[in-house]
């Protein structure tokens, strides 16, 4: 059952990662200018070489032949050259992951303990102004774009990380308040607090096997929400990681960058939202 | 006991109505301010007082000027305009694209509703901001000012229907499998017509929560992309390019003026949210 789940999610990956793959396909061979290369400008070459040129953007045209040669160009690890940086993608992402996935990971674990020592602490205390406060709280960060929290940032010499936590913490608490209160509000719980069962009782052995699963589809969610607020994080703040650079190559029109990284971006998500629920199966599984 | 608990929940039907109805006249009060830019403002968005550039607020100038000498005032009244007019015309694109896909989708249910679902979870598995700059790194590079706020808010509606079409989708495919629709194709009512009649009047309640969840989505995206220089073109004014102001700040206490856009952003924002509880409930 567990072999079958997985398999299904990995055909599912794979099909959206070749699916996605050929939308940004189109994208770059639409976009304006694909046809034009400076190269055929360079005084220096000769009409045999820039009608080479010529030839070789001709047979680009045929956007399944281009799908195909961009495949078969990067199952052999090439994802192509970045227009407004010269450099071959693939040594761009070797730069640039490690300070995105650190900053990513750093944000999401921030946001995570902070959403739920909130969810948790108007659980077990149920005092309608201490849950109005959480409330609020989350609600203004909620209302401010990313962008002005990464300026804010900058402005306080406050860490990225701390930025992408504040980014993605309102969305997690909401979920978490309220996947909480329901867990709190189910009969048997009640009954168990009224016996007198201590609250980390309550909250390992009753809690998190109803509320579990859910939160960990929450989290599959926020990684997808991390690696989004990345970008104005790190354009603002001036980390040099994946978020920026994917900024720089909307600024610059670099779309064959841009379309590498969102794939890329497309992947992070897809692993993470399927490792959730892969996890949330065996969980269910183990409780059954 | 009994009268404590009515009197409690008296307490508590009331103090939510009184914010939803605040936030409610909050939003008239702004959208009515900035409807009423022509006559409130004291020049055009775009005029240049350039002797007067990056001067502090005076009797003139009520939030003072920006770097290049226009009223901020003026640009806040149009900007608000612009994104409180066309952040809801792209919510309301995005719900008909969401019931097109989602609701007729789930409707038709088999290989439409799985088909559906599979377009749905694509763009789903794409960060929202992502998706965003790689489309409007595709747009022309010459367009005008007012093709660029078109363009930016055309962008949205038509990027952010996937979370609601998914909704939608199994709202409808509940729906299709429900007492009265089986009824209703027993008695010979089929295709557009039990659409229509049957399917579309209990989709509605989801469709109006989900045009309410749009509104503040796509203008806090909108304020995103502008301060990113990815969204509305120069000199129009939106919400997004009057935060990029801020970029220059050295510090809080040295301009506060410049935050007033943020601080308008926010309680728009939240009053949306106020009034999207009651839309949520609505639907559910």
């Amino acid at each position: 059952m567990l072999g079958r789940k997985i398999a299904r999610h990995a055909l599912a990956i794979v099909a959206t990662v070749l699916l996605g793959g050929f939308l940004s396909a189109t994208l770059v061979r639409l976009a304006p200018g694909f046809d034009v290369d400076e190269e055929q400008l360079d005084p220096h070459l000769n009409s045999a070489s820039v009608q080479a040129l010529r030839r070789t953007r001709l047979e680009q045209h045929n956007i399944f032949r281009f799908y195909f040669h961009s495949l078969q160009r990067a199952a052999h690890g090439d994802l192509g050259t970045s227009i407004s940086l010269g450099q071959p993608v693939s040594v761009l992402l070797r730069e640039r992951a490690p300070l995105t996935l650190r900053l990513v990971g750093i944000g999401l674990l921030l946001s995570w303990a902070v959403a739920m020592a909130l969810a948790l602490s108007a659980a077990w205390l149920r005092i309608s102004a201490y849950d109005a406060l959480t409330t609020a709280l989350s609600g203004t960060f909620l209302c401010i774009p990313a962008a002005v929290l990464a300026l804010l940032s900058v402005l306080w010499n406050v860490p990225g990380a701390l930025a992408i936590g504040l980014i993605v913490f309102p969305r997690v608490y909401r979920f978490a308040r309220n996947l909480l209160a329901k867990a709190y509000s189910l009969p048997h719980i009640i009954t168990a607090r009224a016996k007198g069962l201590s609250e980390l009782r309550i909250l390992f052995w009753h809690v998190v096997p109803v509320a579990g699963p859910q939160l960990l589809a929450v989290a599959g969610v926020s990684v997808s929400i991390a690696v989004g607020a990345a970008i104005p994080v790190e354009a603002l703040c001036g980390l040099a990681g994946v978020g920026q650079l994917a900024w720089q190559a909307a600024l610059a029109r670099d779309l064959p960058l841009l379309t590498n990284l969102t794939i890329l971006v497309t992947l992070v998500t897809l692993l993470a939202n399927s490792g959730a629920d892969l996890i949330g199966h065996m969980l269910r599984g183990q409780e059954a | 006991m009994k009268l404590w608990r009515t009197g409690t929940a008296r307490m508590n039907l009331w103090r939510t109505n009184f914010w939803r109805s605040l936030a409610c006249a909050v939003l008239l009060l702004v959208v009515g301010v900035s409807l009423s830019a022509n006559w409130l403002a004291p020049a055009g968005y775009a005029k240049q007082y350039r002797e007067a550039a990056g001067a502090a607020p005076s009797r003139q100038h009520w939030l003072g000027t920006d770097e290049i000498g226009r009223d901020r005032f003026a640009r806040v009244l149009y900007g608000t305009r612009i994104s409180l007019l066309l952040a809801p015309a792209a919510a309301l694109l995005s719900t008909l694209m969401a019931a097109l896909v989602g609701g007729l989708g789930g409707y038709l249910g088999g290989a439409w509703a799985r088909g559906a679902r599979t377009v749905t979870d694509l763009f789903l598995s794409l960060p929202w901001l992502f998706l965003l700059i790689t489309v409007r790194a595709v747009m022309p590079l010459n367009v005008s000012p007012l093709l660029s706020v078109l363009v930016t808010f055309l962008m949205l509606g038509l990027l952010g229907w996937t979370s609601a079409a998914r909704v939608l989708c199994s709202t409808a495919g509940a729906l299709r499998n429900s007492d009265f629709v089986r009824q209703a194709r027993a008695s010979g009512i089929r295709g557009v017509r039990l659409f229509w009649i049957h399917v579309l009047p209990n989709l509605k309640p989801v469709l109006y929560a989900q045009f309410w969840i749009s509104i503040p989505v796509f203008i806090l995206s909108e304020a995103n992309l502008g301060i990113l220089g990815l969204g509305v073109a120069e000199p129009m004014p939106s919400w997004g390019s009057l935060l990029k102001e801020l970029e220059g700040l050295v510090s809080v206490g040295e301009e506060p003026w410049k935050f007033v856009p943020l601080i308008l952003l926010v309680v728009v924002v939240t009053s949306f949210q106020l009034m999207l509880s009651k839309q949520e409930e609505v639907s559910a």
